[in-house]
C-alpha cells in the first residue's frame, strides 16, 4: 500500500469516525448511557489523532489533542456535559471535517476562515480546560496558536522518557508477502538507537497449531533517535498493511500511553506486563509488584490484580490502569466485530456488478440455444447453469445494498442545527433504518431529503405559540421512514405541523399562471402543484428554504432515480412526503412480452397477473381503453399502438395488469414470454426525452428489448381516460 | 531410537521461511523423542524471524516437557538475530563468540 493509498484509508476512516462522534453527541443530548457514549467520543477523537499523527498532521494533532483533552476532563466526570458543550463538540467535529476535506482536496491547506474559526475553538475549548486547572497549569491563559496550545496542556503529564517508543506487531501474512519484521529493525538502527528492544510471542500458538510460515511476533521498542516522526513512520512505510504500528514520540503524554494500551492487540496479557512493554513501569517496579502479589496469594489464597496494587502504591495513575482494564474487556468484542466487516473499493464492485451482468446475457443466450437444440441433457446443464447465475446476480447486488439508517442519522444534525436556528423546538424520528437500497441510489437521496426536512422545518412545524394554541405538544416532530413495497423502496418525510392549504397553493398556481383558473384539480393534483417550477408558497423567504427552486429539484432528483414523488396533507395536522424509489439499478426480474415482432420488458414486481383479452372484453369496451376486471375499472395501453409496431398480430391478445403505488393499469400485448433476467442497459441520451421507455436490454438472441417505463405509461393511461370522460 | 538418549540436531544454511515447515518437523520430532536435545547453529548462514520464531516455539516446548534444550555454536548470523532482538537472555544458551565472527 502506497503513502497515497494509506492517506485515503486515513480520510475514510476519519470521516466514519467523525460520524460516530456525532452520532454520540446526540445520543448525550437524549440522555442515554451517557457514560458509554463519553466514551465513544473519546475513542474517536483518540484515534483520529493517532492515526494523523502517523501521517504527520500536525495541524489535525494540535487540534484533535486539544479537544481529546476537554473530552478527557469529561470522561474523568471533572466536566459537566451540557448542551453549550455539545454544540462546541459538534463544531470542532466540523473543524476537524473541514481539515480532512482539504486533506482530500489534496492541498491540506485551510483558508483563512477556517483557521480563524479553529482558532476561536481552541480558545473556547481552553476554557473548559483553565476553568478546571488541578494541577500547576495557570499559565494557559491565552492561546495564540494552536500549537502552543498543545504544548501548554500536555507538560504535567508527560513520561520521563526522552527515547520514542514504537510497538508493532505484525500480521500473519507479513512473511509470506516476503517481508522480514528483522529488515525493518535493522533499518531502524541505522536511524538512530535502539535502547531496548523486548520480543513478544505471546501469541505464537501451540507447536501443533502453529504455521512456520506465519508471523505470530511482535516487538516493542525503546528507540532513541533525532529524526522526525514522518521519518520514523516512514520506515514502515511497506509493512502498514500487515502490521499494526503505534509510534509515540519522545516525551509524550501519559494518555498517549492509555491510548496504546488500548489499541495493543493482546488480549490475555497481564497488565502490569502491558504497563512494562509500554514503558510505564520500569521492569524494577513491575518485579516488586509481582512478589507482592505472589506473597497475597499464598496468604489467602486470592489474587488481588496487579492494576490495583500498582494504584495504591501510587506507581501508576489510575487512568492508566482503567485503560487497561478496559481494555481487556473489549478487547474480544472488537475482535468479533472487525471480522464481520470486509471493506472493497466501490470500482471494483461496479466492474463486478458488470461483469455479472454480461455472464446473465450470456446465460440467456446460451439457454435459448440449449433449447433449440433440443438435448435435453444439455438442457438440464443450461438450467442449473442459469439458476446459480440467478443466485450470483442476486448475491452480487445484495453487496451493493446498504441500509438507510446511516443517511437518515446524519439529519439529526441538520434537525438539531436548524431548529435552533429557527428558535422552534423539533425532534427527529426515524423508522425502517434497516431497509436496505442501492447504495448509488442512497447517494443521490441525500440532497433531495435535506430538502424535504428543511421544508418540514421551516414551513411545516408551527412556532411554539401556535402550536401550544392549536392544541399541539411544544415539541414538533419530524419523522423520517423507509420500507420496501412491491420492488420498490417507499422513503417517507413527514410532519405533525401546520400541513397545506390547498386553496392556498391553488391561488398561488392561478396567480403563477401554472394552472387556469377554472381548471378542477384533484386534491392530489393540486398537492402536484407544489413540485412545479418556479413554485414557492413561502410568504417570507427565509434562508432555510422558500426559495422556489427546493422542491422541483428534487422532484428531477428522484425522478432521475426512476422514483417518483409524491405529497399529501391534512390542514392543521401535518403532511407527507412520499419517495419511491427501485430497489436497484443494475439488473431486475422482468417480464417479457412480445408485440409484434418487437419485444418488450417490465419490472417482474410490477406485475400482478396476466389474462387474454377476450373478444367479449373487447367488445364490452366499446372502443376505449378500459375494462371491467372484476367490476372495477381497468384503464390499459395498446402496447402495438403506443410503440407504432405494425409486424403482424398474433391470433388473440393478452393483457398484463401492472401496478405502480396504488394504481392499476394494463397493457395489451400478444404474447406472453415469461420472466427474463434483465440486465438494464441505459439509453443513450438522445433518448431521453423518450416518453414510456427507461431503458434496453439485450436477449439471449441478441435482441434489443425495451423496458417500459411503467409509472409514466399507468399515469397515460389513467389521464386518458380521465380525459375521454371529461369529454 | 533409545528414548531417553539425547539428540543433535545440526541444521545447514539458511533458517528461513523458505525451510521453515521442514525445520519445524526435525525441530518437533527431535523433542518428541529425546530428554535432551542440542541445536547446533554453526552452519546456519542465515536467519529471519521464521527461524526465530522456530527456536523461540522449541524452547518453550521443551520447557513444557521438561527437556533439556541447548543451542550451541551460534553463527554470526543468529547472534546478530538475537542480539537485535534482545532474545539471547530468553534462551539462555552460553554464546561463544569467536575470534573472527563480525
Amino acid at each position: 500500500m502506497s503513502m497515497d493509498q494509506a492517506l485515503q484509508t486515513f480520510i475514510v476512516e476519519s470521516r466514519e469516525l467523525l460520524q460516530a462522534m456525532e452520532d454520540g453527541l446526540y445520543n448525550i443530548e437524549r440522555e442515554a448511557d451517557r457514560e458509554e457514549n463519553v466514551n465513544a467520543i473519546f475513542r474517536a477523537a483518540h484515534t483520529i489523532k493517532g492515526s494523523a499523527g502517523l501521517f504527520g498532521l500536525d495541524d489535525i494533532v494540535a487540534f484533535t489533542h486539544v479537544a481529546e483533552s476537554v473530552l478527557d476532563k469529561v470522561r474523568a466526570g471533572k466536566l459537566e456535559i451540557d448542551g453549550s458543550l455539545v454544540t462546541l463538540f459538534l463544531a470542532c467535529g466540523d473543524h476537524i471535517a473541514t481539515m480532512i476535506d482539504a486533506l482530500d482536496a489534496g492541498t491540506g491547506e485551510l483558508s483563512a476562515g477556517a483557521n480563524e474559526a479553529g482558532n476561536k475553538l481552541v480558545q473556547q475549548l481552553s476554557v473548559y480546560l483553565d476553568g478546571h486547572a488541578d494541577t500547576a497549569k495557570s499559565q494557559s491563559a491565552g492561546l495564540p496558536q494552536i500549537s502552543e496550545a498543545r504544548v501548554e496542556t500536555l507538560d504535567s503529564n508527560t513520561v520521563e522518557s526522552d527515547n520514542w517508543h514504537i510497538s508493532l506487531r505484525f500480521n500473519r501474512d507479513v512473511l509470506r508477502n516476503g517481508m522480514d519484521p528483522l529488515s525493518f529493525l535493522r533499518y531502524m538502527a541505522t536511524l538512530g538507537k535502539i535502547v531496548s528492544i523486548s520480543t513478544l510471542c505471546d501469541n505464537l500458538p501451540a507447536a501443533a497449531e502453529m504455521d512456520p510460515e506465519s508471523c505470530y511476533l511482535g516487538y516493542e521498542i525503546n528507540f532513541h533517535s533525532a529524526a522526525d516522526k514522518v521519518t520514523i513512520a516512514g520506515i514502515f512505510e511497506f509493512v502498514q498493511d500487515d502490521a499494526l504500528i503505534r509510534i509515540l514520540p519522545p516525551k509524550s503524554h501519559i494518555s498517549e500511553y492509555v491510548r496504546l494500551i488500548h489499541d495493543l492487540p493482546e488480549e490475555d496479557m497481564r497488565i502490569g506486563q502491558i504497563l512494562e512493554k509500554c514503558g510505564t513501569l520500569t521492569s524494577c517496579e513491575l518485579e516488586q509488584i509481582i512478589n507482592m502479589q505472589s506473597s497475597v496469594v499464598e496468604a489467602n489464597g486470592n489474587k488481588t490484580p496487579i492494576g490495583e496494587i500498582l494504584v495504591s502504591e501510587g506507581i501508576v495513575s489510575p487512568q492508566v490502569v482503567d485503560a487497561a482494564l478496559e481494555k481487556q474487556k473489549h478487547v474480544k468484542e472488537i475482535k468479533a466485530r472487525e471480522s464481520q466487516v470486509v471493506k472493497v473499493d466501490a470500482e471494483r464492485l461496479d466492474y463486478l456488478i458488470n461483469l455479472v451482468g454480461e455472464l446473465v446475457i450470456a446465460g440467456a443466450s446460451a439457454t435459448l440455444l440449449s433449447r433449440r437444440g433440443g438435448d435435453a441433457e444439455l438442457q438440464e446443464a443450461t438450467s442449473n447453469v442459469s439458476r446459480l447465475v440467478e443466485e450470483i446476480r442476486d448475491g452480487a447486488l445484495q453487496l451493493r445494498m446498504v441500509q438507510i439508517g446511516e443517511t437518515f442519522k446524519r439529519f439529526n444534525r441538520v434537525v438539531r442545527d436548524v431548529s435552533r436556528e429557527l428558535g422552534k423546538d423539533i425532534e427527529l424520528s426515524i423508522g425502517g433504518g434497516e431497509t436496505e437500497l442501492d447504495k448509488t441510489v442512497v447517494d443521490k437521496i441525500g440532497d433531495p431529503l435535506m430538502h424535504l426536512v428543511r421544508n418540514s422545518m421551516d414551513h411545516g412545524i408551527e412556532p411554539v405559540e401556535k402550536r401550544l394554541a392549536s392544541g399541539k405538544p411544544a415539541k414538533g416532530m419530524v419523522k423520517l421512514n423507509a420500507y420496501h413495497e412491491s420492488g420498490s423502496i417507499v422513503i417517507e418525510v413527514s410532519d405533525d405541523g401546520a400541513g397545506m392549504n390547498k386553496e392556498r397553493i391553488l391561488r398561488k398556481a392561478i396567480e403563477k399562471g401554472i394552472v387556469d383558473a377554472n381548471q378542477t384539480l384533484s386534491d392530489g393534483e393540486i398537492y402536484k402543484l407544489i413540485f412545479a417550477p418556479g413554485f414557492s408558497t413561502a410568504e417570507q423567504v427565509t434562508n432555510i428554504s422558500g426559495r422556489g427552486v427546493g422542491m422541483d429539484v428534487v422532484r428531477r432528483n428522484i425522478e432521475a432515480l426512476r422514483g417518483t414523488i409524491e405529497l399529501n396533507s391534512k390542514e392543521g395536522k401535518g403532511s407527507i412526503t412520499r419517495i419511491r424509489l427501485p430497489l436497484t439499478l443494475a439488473i431486475i426480474d422482468g417480464f417479457l412480452m412480445g408485440v409484434g415482432s418487437a419485444s418488450y420488458v417490465v419490472p417482474l414486481d410490477m406485475v400482478v397477473e396476466c389474462m387474454e383479452l377476450t373478444a367479449t372484453e373487447r367488445e364490452e369496451s366499446h372502443g376505449r381503453n378500459f375494462i371491467n376486471l372484476r367490476g372495477a375499472a381497468l384503464p390499459f395501453v395498446r402496447l402495438r399502438e403506443q410503440f407504432r409496431e405494425t409486424g403482424k398480430a398474433g391470433r388473440r391478445e393478452n393483457i398484463v395488469v401492472v401496478q405502480y403505488g396504488n394504481q392499476k393499469a394494463g397493457f395489451v400485448v400478444d404474447q406472453l414470454l415469461g420472466e427474463f433476467q434483465t440486465v438494464i442497459k441505459p439509453l443513450g441520451s438522445i433518448f431521453k426525452h423518450l416518453k414510456g421507455v427507461s431503458g434496453s436490454t439485450i436477449l439471449g438472441s441478441g435482441e434489443v428489448a425495451l423496458i417500459l417505463d411503467v409509472p409514466s405509461l399507468i399515469q397515460q393511461a389513467v389521464s386518458n381516460e380521465a380525459n375521454e370522460v371529461v369529454r | 531410537m533409545d528414548k531417553t538418549n539425547a539428540s543433535k540436531l545440526c541444521p545447514q544454511g539458511e533458517m528461513t521461511i523458505y525451510k521453515a515447515a521442514e525445520l519445524k518437523s526435525s525441530l518437533l520430532s527431535a523433542l518428541d523423542q529425546c530428554r535432551t536435545v542440542e541445536i547446533d547453529l554453526s552452519q546456519i548462514s542465515e536467519m529471519d524471524t521464521a527461524g526465530l520464531q522456530l527456536l523461540i516455539l522449541a524452547k518453550r516446548e521443551a520447557q513444557a516437557k521438561n527437556i533439556d534444550l541447548n543451542i550451541v555454536g551460534h553463527s554470526p548470523a543468529v547472534i546478530d538475530v538475537m542480539d537485535l532482538c534482545n532474545m539471547t537472555a530468553y534462551f539462555g544458551d552460553q554464546v561463544v563468540i569467536s575470534s573472527g565472527t563480525n
